[in-house]
């Protein structure tokens, strides 16, 4: 199973060495709290993205862990310090151990 | 149809109109959810920081002071740190202390972030404050704390 959503990521194209750049992410998800009642009166079960991993050249510098109370499709921004160019990975995984990636360039000038 | 299904299909119904009932007086008497208190993010922070004192400042904690639509309320979180690989920020917490749990997010730093901020969008159930504990690379801790107004509760939806 895989999330279906296509993520959004914006990240610099270029930056300079040393440079905190911000990078900022959206995917498209319910983020199902679990706590919602559908028109029967059964809850809704729990279905959310709990992690959020950011990773330069496979090192990952940033994680998220979100609770159910994070908004549906949940955008996170962060920032990473520029050293050298290379790409830079994120990923997302939901309760079903589904996972989706995005990846982008960087370019250190 | 013959009498043997019908026979059988009344009291089902008849069930049926029972367990609607009943899930509809449980849904009066009960209150709408159970929500959160202080108490409980006191019992959360404790488990994750054993307790330890916390100091004041060094986390600024971005929120509306009115919320209008409790689903999407924006939160900008910035710890001060030199961001070195000596001294980093390695973890910011935060909790709402009127939503159904306490806990919102749990972000995790390395001096590779550069700068130990984020920003995401959260839901509120009700009038609150949320909190923000930050945990240091040498293990001092500090919190902040703010309160916001809402006005449509983002209870599930």
């Amino acid at each position: 199973m895989a999330i279906k959503s296509t993520p959004r990521v914006r990240v610099p194209a270029q930056a300079k060495a040393g440079e905190i750049i911000e990078i900022k992410t959206l995917i498209s998800h319910d983020m199902e709290s679990g706590q919602r009642k559908d028109s029967s009166g059964k809850t809704v079960p729990r279905d959310i993205i709990h992690t959020f991993q950011a990773a330069f050249n496979g090192k990952p510098f940033f994680t998220a862990e979100w609770f159910p109370s994070i908004s549906a499709n949940p955008y996170q921004s962060f920032f990473y310090k520029a050293k050298e160019s290379g790409e830079l990975t994120f990923t997302w995984t939901d309760d079903h151990g589904a996972e989706q990636k995005a990846t982008a360039k960087l370019t250190v000038a | 149809m013959t009498f043997h299904q019908d026979a059988t299909r009344a009291p089902s119904r008849r069930r049926a109109l029972q367990l609607v009932g009943a899930a509809a007086l449980a849904a009066v008497l009960a209150p709408r959810m159970s929500l959160a208190t202080e108490a409980q993010v006191a019992d959360e922070m404790k488990k994750l920081f054993g307790g330890k004192s916390m100091g004041e400042g060094k986390i600024k904690l971005d929120l509306p002071e009115i919320a209008e639509n409790g689903l999407v309320v924006p939160i900008n979180i910035d710890v001060e740190s030199p961001m070195t690989d000596s001294d980093f920020v390695k973890s910011v917490h935060v909790f709402a202390d009127g939503n159904p749990l306490p806990q919102v997010v749990t972000y995790q730093f390395t001096p590779q972030s550069g700068k130990a901020a984020a920003s995401t969008r959260m839901r509120l159930a009700q009038t609150q404050n949320v909190i923000a504990v930050a945990e240091m690379s040498n293990g001092a801790l500090y919190s902040a704390k703010a309160q916001v107004k809402v006005t449509i509760g983002g209870c599930g939806g």
